[in-house]
């Protein structure tokens, strides 16, 4: 089950805007999207929609979003509440734009991915679930990233960084603090998921 | 045909059906909570696991299908530790508050748990408590006893057609919601209250009023609307605590509509429990001895042409029998029951009914609607269409006012004058109609109770003739009624006899002084004001638009105080059973005619509910004849003429206000608020939401 606490009684969807539409260049994305599925089954694009929905409202998606897209897609509302609160990459609430997730599920959890919150809370200043106070990042926990072979794992906006540690998260977030863009995947300097301990098999290949 | 094996004995059964509907065809219980046989198969409660021979696990039946050979066992050890199994998961986070929950008495989990459950929890951790959501004023939730079956789902989006309550989140967190606290939109919702399996959705008007095993149940028959679903009235007392659908598949399947439901709150309130006289001005109330007096000085001498009778919508065809009677004897041409207005003859019979049946909807292949909303005016023959049309190859075109129907309607426009074009063979629809295999049109009040209505039914006839939707096994003409009086009136020719006015003409001639005295028998949906010239006597049970305009009240009994007989718009003869008495002094309306008859000396000699009814049969066969659809006679019927340009458009403006009783219902104004008007929820029923009663 996701971490995160159940939002409180579900009465309204939380917050709102008063209104939403897609941005010029949005809408040509979305509707190269939803040309990608047959005629009648628009439906079937909800998903990439409600992503370029949340990015362009800066990292959540408020009802009239929601309200957007079911328009755009010719769906009862309630079906795209469903797929919305559905997916725990779409926040129903506001949160910072930089999201950062980190992989709390068995093996990262065994590798030290306590070692990786703690350094997260130390940098970006806040508790699992709430924004820094720069405003700027919004920590969270995960469940199993789908990337164990490099625990312990952490995802921020589009990029995996793994093989962590207190040090190398620290890293990996300050730069971003910066501005910078450190570069994604292993940290310990390991390519791919080649065993930590250097090749044992396929010698001869690079 | 697959057999099987159920429980060491062999079976065939049709292929293409699950497991648990072969356990059914052989008789065997299965338990469920989330199968419903009238909705999409979800699987998702576990309760109906059986063991079938080499599958590793216990299978849930209700989403399997049977495969030939198949060996079912739904008695062993396993199948009743696992149906214990699901039910001590279910209740893991269901309240322990049967005593305090309407639905006990009558709840699947408690039933079943009480024959198939664990007899204790071990569970020490804290149940998960879910907040009540905001629904309308129709349905309470007590949303921490749902069990996520999913049917109130299903049954929105399926059979309604108004997919509004989803399960949003997921996993444990899972909640029943539409998530806006709004009121649900369907004027089918209240069905969800019974398909519910526990206590989650309740109905909002009953909450707390009774206990099921208290109540006194009484089958009969609906009058909001013209369809004849069948209901069970539950009373107690005198009381009518509430309404339930019966099961009926050619009628109303297993659905009600939310106005046959909920606007049993207005049999209690504005009812007409005293006659009353006016005097000096004042309606005052009288005895029933000074009342009839009173009408008989005044028809003294009043010769049967100053004298005339508007039956309203809600009439028994017993008491219309007696208004016939009574107007023959007082020699009164002067009768119509058909108060909109409707250009509809008295015969043949076919020239009113909605002769394709509501069950040979599910037959059709090709449906015009004229002048009519039938999502309004008869929400399940609407459900029926929204059927027909899921299942594939229905299509469904309108001439009228544009209205969500819930399926995809074509629109072919506004004017009647597109009728002329279709008969006359110049309109691309006529050839659709020739195509298709089993067309059917079906005509609204809309579109008959205008004054051009006569030569619209002429042109819906014609087209119905040319283009094949009246044959030897078919017949697609079809008049779709409002009123649940009005067949029985028209069987029982309550139209105009020679030289009568009807319902303009009365008025009119009232307005001339040439009608002195005007019979209102339940008749509100007329412009009363214009019979102030004349004394008005009205029977009814309502307090309604007419009674204040009245000279003279006769109160008398709604539809669920009296043994009555009403004829749906398909030509059903059903019976309606007293539930309760009238309240007061209010009796059944055939006897205050009765009586009315003898005090002014042109008696109607029928003297008991026998009598009436055996007289019934003698003017209309047909009457005789319970529960049965026979095809009504073909002939020639309309006027040739012209058609004007005005667009048509429903009758109904408002869905939950259509009738005497839903007007005086707080229910339905509520429904009318909220539903259609857009008026925000009481701000004290929100604040209630917050907490659940029923953590732990
Ligand atoms: S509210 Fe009732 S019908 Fe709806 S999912 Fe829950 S238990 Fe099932
Ligand atoms: S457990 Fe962390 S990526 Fe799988
Ligand atoms: S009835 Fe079969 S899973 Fe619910």
């Amino acid at each position: 089950m996701s971490p995160k606490e159940p939002r409180k009684p579900h009465g309204a969807i939380a917050p709102d805007v008063e209104r939403f539409a897609f941005t010029p260049e949005n809408l040509e994305k979305a509707k190269a999207v939803i040309a990608r599925y047959p005629e009648g089954r628009q439906a079937s694009a909800v998903l990439p929609l409600l992503h370029l929905a949340q990015d362009q409202h800066g990292g959540w998606l408020p009802q009239a979003a929601l309200d957007y897209v079911a328009e755009l897609l010719s769906m009862p509302r309630i079906k795209v509440y469903e797929v919305a609160s559905f997916y725990d990459m779409f926040h129903l609430e506001p949160t910072a734009p930089i999201k950062v997730r980190v992989c709390t599920t068995t093996p990262c959890w065994l590798c030290g991915a306590e070692e990786v919150l703690k350094a997260c809370r130390e940098v970006l200043g806040c508790e699992v679930g709430e924004n820094s106070p720069d405003g700027r990042f919004f920590l969270r926990e995960f469940e199993c990233l789908g990337a164990c072979a490099n625990a312990p794992v952490m995802w921020i906006g589009e990029d995996y960084f793994e093989d962590l540690d207190y040090e190398r998260t620290k890293a990996v977030l300050e730069a971003i603090k910066r501005g910078e863009r450190p570069k994604p995947g292993p940290q310990s300097g390991r390519r791919g998921s080649m065993p930590a301990g250097g090749k044992t098999t396929l010698l001869d290949l690079d | 045909m697959p057999k099987v094996v159920i429980n060491g004995k062999e079976y065939e059964v049709p292929a293409g059906i699950t497991v648990f509907q072969a356990c059914e065809l052989a008789g065997i219980e299965i338990p469920h909570f989330c199968y419903h046989p009238r909705l999409n198969i979800a699987g998702n409660c576990r309760m109906c696991l059986v063991e079938i021979e080499r599958s590793p696990k216990p299978v849930a039946s209700c989403a399997m299908p049977v495969a030939d050979g198949m060996v079912i066992r739904t008695d062993t050890p396993l199948v009743h530790k696992a149906r214990k199994g699901v039910l001590e998961f279910l209740l893991i986070n269901h309240p322990l508050d049967c005593p305090i929950c309407d639905q006990g008495g009558e709840c699947d989990l408690q039933d079943l748990t009480l024959f198939y459950g664990p007899d204790h929890s071990r569970f020490r951790e804290n149940k998960r408590a879910v907040a009540d959501k905001y629904l309308g004023p129709l349905i309470s939730t007590h949303m921490t006893r749902c069990i996520h079956c999913t049917r109130c789902i299903r049954f929105l989006e399926e059979v309604a057609g108004v997919p509004e309550l989803g399960a949003v989140e997921r996993g444990e967190h899972m909640e029943i919601t539409n998530w806006l606290e709004r009121a649900l939109t369907s004027e089918l919702q209240g069905n969800v209250i019974d398909l519910c399996p526990v206590g989650a959705l309740n109905s909002k008007p009953y909450a707390y009023r009774a206990r099921s095993w208290e109540l006194t149940k009484v089958e009969s028959i609906d009058v909001m609307d013209a369809v004849g679903s069948n209901i069970r009235v539950d009373v107690r007392g005198n009381e009518v605590m509430r309404i339930l659908p019966r099961l009926h598949e050619d009628v109303n399947e297993e659905w009600i509509s939310d106005r046959s439901r909920f606007a049993y709150d207005g049999l209690k309130r504005r009812r007409l429990d005293v006659p009353m006289l006016r005097k000096a001005g004042r309606l005052e109330p009288v005895d029933w001895r000074e009342a009839l007096r009173a009408l008989r000085e005044r028809m003294a001498g009043l010769p049967g042409e100053r004298i005339a009778f508007i039956v309203g919508d809600l009439a028994c065809c017993e008491s219309m029998l007696l208004v016939r009677e009574f107007a023959l004897r007082l020699e009164s041409p002067h009768v119509d029951c058909r108060q909109d207005g409707a250009k509809l003859p008295a015969s043949p019979r076919a020239a009113y009914l909605f002769n394709t049946s509501i069950r040979g909807i599910e037959e059709a292949d090709l449906c015009l609607l004229i002048g009519t909303n039938p999502r309004w005016e008869a929400p399940l023959i609407n459900a029926r269409l929204r059927k027909r049309w899921r299942r594939g190859g229905f299509q469904v075109a309108r001439i009228g006012a544009s209205f969500d129907l819930t399926y995809p309607v074509e629109h072919l426009g506004d004017s009647p004058k597109l009728l002329e074009r279709i008969a006359k063979g110049r309109h691309p629809f006529t050839k659709r109609l020739k195509a298709a295999e089993r067309p059917m049109l079906i005509l609204g009040m809309g579109a008959l109770a205008r004054p051009d209505g006569a030569a619209i039914l002429h042109l819906a006839r014609r087209i119905a003739e040319s283009c094949g939707l009246v044959r030897e096994d078919w017949n697609g003409f079809n008049v779709l009624h409002t009123a649940a009086a009005r067949v029985g009136g028209l069987d029982l020719g309550l139209v105009p006899g020679e030289g009568g006015l009807d319902v303009a003409g009365i008025l009119a001639a009232a307005e001339r002084g040439e009608i002195e005295l005007v019979y209102l028998l339940g008749a509100d949906e007329i412009e009363v004001e214009r019979l102030k010239g004349a004394f008005v006597v009205y029977q009814g049970s309502h307090g309604d638009r007419a009674a204040p305009h009245a000279d003279l009240i006769l109160p008398g009994a709604a539809y669920t105080e009296k043994n009555a007989t009403y004829v749906n718009t398909e030509g059903r003869v059903q019976r309606a059973r007293r539930a309760a008495f009238p309240p007061g002094e209010a009796r059944e309306d055939w006897k205050i005619l009765r009586a009315v008859s003898e005090a002014v000396g042109r008696t109607v000699p029928l003297d008991d509910l026998w009598a009436v009814q055996r007289r019934l049969v003698e003017v209309q066969p047909m009457l005789g004849r319970l529960d049965v659809v026979e095809p009504g006679a073909w002939g020639a019927f309309g006027e040739a003429g012209p058609v004007s340009d005005a667009p048509l458009s429903s009758p109904i403006q408002d869905f939950y206000l259509t009738n005497p009783i839903c007007r005086a219902s707080p229910t339905m104004r509520r429904c009318s608020l909220e539903i259609l008007q857009g008026a925000p929820p009481p701000q004290e029923e929100l604040a209630l939401l917050g907490a659940t009663g029923t953590h732990g």
